[in-house]
């Protein structure tokens, strides 16, 4: 492994949460600006503290002690048995030299970090910060790190082919680990928190409450692309041992599939309102991102041009019917996005992978298992735990808030104080 | 309606690592696996449904 070449690429990835950040903050109210932001900042923060305490304890290393039990013949390892507060990283062995272990520990702090500033998507102009903050806590704690052990910890995912002679489930730049398991958590958010006032009328219409600054979110693309690139290539190298030319071809995958995203929204959105949608034509873009991830080492560049314009079209729908049929209000898009573009990655990891060992269906099926543990599994815990801490912390800002707009109410000053302040949005309707 | 919800999709899961258990041929877990993500499926429509009638309700 080249420690310098896995170093910038784990330095690169927190660009991924600045350009997110970016992107959720435009796509939601110019009146909750500020707070979207200093929401994204409180999540990555607590995410870093938390996780590098305890949350690196039970993701653990692949060969390393964990909590495990037997049944039917196998053996479960389900969650690390590291060291909670390290004071280190710890001395290393032959098969994990403490540099590796250093990396891996940088990189899965800035992937908890992602992973918590994907529900502020869901949430935006609502959720208030105290409630991000604990639920940013307990996603690094134990729910990011619970998946995270099974598939790059040597869990029982990772373990599928000793325990049923299938190949193990794949998840090469965090499809699954990172953005599966955010969207899963925005998902519950915009269940909690129920609709911005306004969004729906009486009879159930929608209405369109468009993003206030456009620009900034086509900026988080591009600055996001950056972060990706760093992600995928550093988890492949150090949970999958991707070489150097296999980086260069994650670099080209990702380009690829972020672009053909982002095209296929703008040829569907420009096919059914006659102009594409900016905004859609951004979500497609990260939705390219966030599918070709799960297969970025794996497949060829023509494949990942194939994943990337599924999961552009694919996020493109999904946003429509969860907002005209499901009636949900996801103001940025993330449970199309990050869960949806994100499961559709991982089962294109079987369909498109190119592997030296095992089955093509055998792939295919070790995929789809792990796509029923994220929904089957992580998706009742994540809204179980969600639900717990909203009877302690309302996620819901009150009535007033939801007019006078987050940067108000919770932060006392707006983002814009040189913007025109309109009345009607003090009065409550 | 919620309790329902959550409950298919761990019924979902469950019905998934019994295919892997129960069945060596890759056929017949193919065929569960894909019966457990379909109750899984049907459990996240339960619960999204749950959540629109609530919102409805509010409104």
């Amino acid at each position: 492994m080249s420690l310098v070449l896995c170093l910038v690429c784990v330095m690169l990835a927190p660009f991924a949460a600045a350009g997110l950040a970016l992107i959720h903050q435009g796509l939601g109210r110019s009146r909750s600006a500020a707070h979207a932001m200093l929401s994204t900042l409180c999540a990555l923060g607590i995410a870093a503290i938390v996780f590098v305490m305890v949350g690196s304890a039970w993701a653990g290393f692949a060969g390393e002690a964990a909590h495990s039990f037997k049944a039917a013949g196998a053996r479960w390892d389900w969650l690390g048995a590291g060291q909670f507060f390290p004071g280190g990283v710890g001395p290393g062995s032959a098969d994990l030299p403490e540099y590796t272990r250093a990396l891996a520990l940088c990189l899965e702090m800035f992937a908890a970090g992602l992973a918590a500033t994907i529900p502020l998507s869901g949430g935006a102009d609502r959720w208030r910060l105290a409630a991000v903050c604990c639920a940013s806590a307990v996603l690094a704690a134990f729910l990011f790190p619970m998946f995270a052990h099974w598939v790059w910890g040597g869990g029982w995912l990772a373990q599928l082919g000793a325990s049923f002679g299938v190949p193990g489930f794949v998840d090469a730049g965090g499809a699954g680990v990172v953005q599966v398991v955010g969207g899963l958590m925005a998902l519950t958010v915009v269940w909690i928190t129920g609709p911005r006032k306004g969004k729906f009328a009486e009879d159930g219409v929608p209405a369109a409450i468009p993003g206030h600054n456009i620009v900034q979110v086509l900026f988080g693309c591009m600055l996001a692309l950056a972060g990706w690139i760093g992600l995928d290539a550093a988890s492949s190298i150090l949970f999958y041992g991707a070489g150097a030319a296999q980086v260069v071809w994650v670099a080209i995958n990702a380009m690829l599939s972020a672009s053909a995203g982002c095209l296929a929204a703008v040829v569907v959105t420009r096919a059914r309102y006659r102009k594409p949608d900016a905004s859609i034509s951004a979500n497609g873009w990260i939705a390219g991102l966030v599918a070709g991830s799960a297969a970025c080492a794996m497949v060829s560049p023509e494949a990942a041009t194939v994943i990337g314009g599924v999961a552009g079209v694919l996020a493109t729908y999904m946003i429509e019917i969860a907002e005209l049929k499901l009636r949900t209000d996801d103001p940025g898009g993330a449970v199309s996005v990050h869960a949806g573009a994100g499961l559709w990655g991982l089962i294109a990891v079987g369909l498109f992978g190119r592997f030296a060992e095992g089955s093509q269906a055998g792939h295919l099926l070790a995929q789809m298992v792990g796509v029923a543990a994220l929904l089957g599994s992580m998706l009742p815990l994540i809204y179980g735990v969600n639900l717990l801490l909203n009877r302690f912390v309302p996620y819901r800002v009150d009535g007033d808030g939801d007019w006078q707009g987050m940067d108000i109410r919770e932060l006392g000053a707006g983002a814009y104080p040189e913007f025109v302040v309109h009345a009607d949005e003090f009065v409550p309707r | 309606m919620r309790l329902i919800g959550c409950l298919l999709l761990v019924s979902g899961f469950f019905l998934v690592l019994a295919a892997l258990v129960l069945f060596a041929a890759m056929g017949m877990r193919f065929v569960f696996v894909a019966a457990g993500m379909g109750v899984e499926v049907l459990g996240v429509g339960l619960l999204t449904r749950a959540y629109t009638l609530m919102a409805k309700e509010r409104r």
